[in-house]
């Protein structure tokens, strides 16, 4: 096989090594569940393994050992955090729920079934750089509203909302706040003894950890019903088998996320955004510059669709998505670029470069010098951009 | 490779045949826009006897199956008299493609209805249209579905931007629910003119915006 220059690391990550080594035991030795500590001692060690991860990772958000639970990933936590808070408060409280418009499908597709089941959902505004409209969020909140979902970090343009301040608006009017910190939980700071969420989804995927595990931090206190019936584990928040290999394999890998690693996704984005710009005329970078995920440079390429892009990047052993109609099985342009005011053409040409652990500089010079090439060849079979 | 395209067309796609323009033209046509999605321009030479297609190229602002069917419909329709080419179907094209995704039929159906337009077009332009149905407000709306509203990403008939059409002693009057300064206000217009003024008895069309 040819070498593959993955930067797709928001949709998936290759798997660390020591990862998986920290999980064997947990399929080859300690293969039992944890509901079986009082039956057995495999039982016990079982049960050992998962408490550890768990307070392993609590630690990494500031949490207490109790407010973390561990699930099948972002869209499950995601699922539970609204659904399960609207199942907890509908009645009691009020039916209102509101999100941003660019959030992530898990929250955004939470509350469309929420709505069909009459709750009410205002959708936030943001401006051209991807922040929300803290103005209009203070102005939303009523006596009503149960939670606020607001993400920390874009799946798709790398922005980084300022959820102390969102956290402090929602705690001063009364409601919960979500946040979906599935790109930034370990590549930027985040610990809920300054942020005042009382929710936020984590997930392992987009660190090297395995696919099929995440967690959801829960502040002890908050109301929040159970979705998922079964067995009374995760504090009998979430039936289902326990996950002890993902939940240690989970916890391994955020352990291995560090600060100079971040440091250097943020310098090879920088460098993307650099040379892009320095060799290739007519590209828009979408979302903010300042504020932005280490690990994400999203950039329309006028003029040529993104599909296209992407396919003769993959000739070359490149992986990387775009926000175009064409690429998505919905045919659906980006919603998130169309949400800080780009119209289609700005989603269909735009691509999304998310580094992880693997890559290195060299790859980035590489990608940057097929992608020139192939943004000209295709410009020029192009009815648009041409000097009449 | 495990793509999700057949060789055939990824071959189109890696080397289009007749890609360009011809600015000498005697027909041509544009079918999709930028701000909705895949775009595809088509231009044409016709021998003036015997109505063979001389000379055939275009253009595509589009993903691997339109640029695909751009390349196999030029190739198909070269050396065909108009009348043959004009009922080239989007299936044919597929065949000679080795088959398309179905997900992709909305991006390549583009490029036989620009093939399309583009042999009406020579034959409004040079007086060829065979049944001369005089234009009514029904043909103006049926046209206006391919002008494309950015806004919405769908046709300005369907997002409800044609306020009013008239037509009266070969003058169109189109009434469009946006402010002249409006960002797409004048891309908008330029498209509507160039669907309708070809029409074999149109003399004028007048765009008017919303105050």
């Amino acid at each position: 096989m040819p070498k593959n220059y993955y930067m797709d690391n928001a949709a998936a990550t290759r798997l660390d090594e020591q990862v998986l080594e920290a999980m064997k035991p947990y399929f080859f030795e300690t293969y039992s569940v944890a509901t079986s500590e009082f039956g057995y001692s495999l039982g016990i060690e079982a049960r050992e393994a998962l408490e550890e991860a768990r307070s392993r990772m609590a630690d990494f958000l500031g949490a207490g050992h109790d407010e973390f639970v561990f699930t099948s990933g972002s869209a499950e936590s995601s699922n539970l955090a609204l659904k399960g808070v609207a199942k907890a408060l509908g009645a009691k409280k009020g039916k209102h729920i509101i999100v941003s418009k660019i959030e992530d499908f898990p929250v955004l597709y939470s509350a469309r079934t929420l709505a069909k089941e009459g709750f009410k959902v205002d959708y936030l505004d943001v401006d051209e750089h991807g922040f929300v409209d803290t103005d209009m969020l203070r102005s939303l909140i009523g006596d009503e509203t149960i939670l606020v979902s607001i993400q920390h970090g874009n799946q798709e343009i790398g922005t980084v909302q300022d959820i102390e301040s969102i956290g402090e608006i929602c705690r001063e009017k009364g409601t919960l706040f979500h946040t979906d910190a599935t790109h930034t939980f370990r590549r930027i700071p985040l610990d809920v003894r300054s942020i005042k969420a009382d929710l936020i989804t984590v997930s392992a995927h987009t660190i090297h950890g395995p696919k099929g595990i995440g967690g959801l931090f829960v502040r002890k206190g908050t109301p929040l019903a159970k979705i998922m019936d079964g067995g009374f584990q995760e504090f009998d928040l979430r039936g289902g088998m326990d996950n002890i290999p993902g939940a240690v394999g989970f916890a391994k890998a955020a352990e291995l996320v560090t600060e100079p690693e971040n440091a250097r996704l943020k310098e090879m984005r920088d460098r993307i955004i650099e040379l892009v710009k320095k060799k290739i005329p007519d590209v828009t970078l979408n979302g903010d510059h300042a504020k932005r995920l280490p690990q994400n440079a999203n950039i329309t390429f006028h003029y040529v669709e993104g599909e296209s892009i992407t396919l003769h990047m993959d000739m070359y052993g490149i992986s990387v998505s775009t926000g175009s109609a064409c690429f998505s099985r919905s045919l659906e342009a980006s919603h998130v670029i169309g949400a800080i005011g780009g119209d289609h053409e700005r989603a269909h040409g735009s691509i999304r470069f998310t580094l992880g652990r693997y890559n290195t500089m060299d790859e980035v010079e590489y990608v940057v010098e097929k992608l020139q090439s192939i943004v000209e060849n295709l410009r020029k079979i192009s009815p648009l951009g041409k000097q009449e | 490779m495990p793509f999700p395209y057949n060789d055939i067309v990824l071959e189109h796609f890696k080397n289009p045949r007749n890609i360009g323009k011809l600015d000498d033209a005697d027909g041509k046509a544009t079918e999709g826009s930028p701000a909705c999605g895949d775009m595809v321009s088509l231009y044409l030479k016709v021998d003036p006897e015997t109505k063979v297609i001389t000379d055939i190229k275009f253009e595509s602002y589009g993903c691997a199956s339109n640029i695909a069917t751009g390349s196999i419909i030029t190739e198909l329709a070269k050396g065909k008299t108009i009348d043959e080419a004009k009922k080239i179907t989007w299936k044919e094209a597929s065949e000679a493609l080795g088959g398309l995704p179905s997900i992709k039929v909305h991006c390549s159906v583009l490029a036989v209805e620009a093939l399309r337009s583009a042999i009406q077009n020579y034959e409004e332009k040079h007086g060829l249209v065979k049944e001369k149905v005089a234009t009514t407000e029904e043909i103006v709306r049926k046209r206006l579905k391919k002008v494309m509203n950015p806004i919405k990403g769908l046709d300005m008939v369907a997002s409800n931007l044609v306020k009013e059409v008239e037509v009266k002693d070969g003058v169109v009057r189109i009434a469009i629910d946006l402010p002249e300064n409006h960002q797409f206000a004048n891309a908008i217009k330029e498209e509507a003119l160039e669907k309708i003024e070809s029409l074999w008895d149109v003399e004028k069309v007048i765009v008017e915006f919303a105050d």
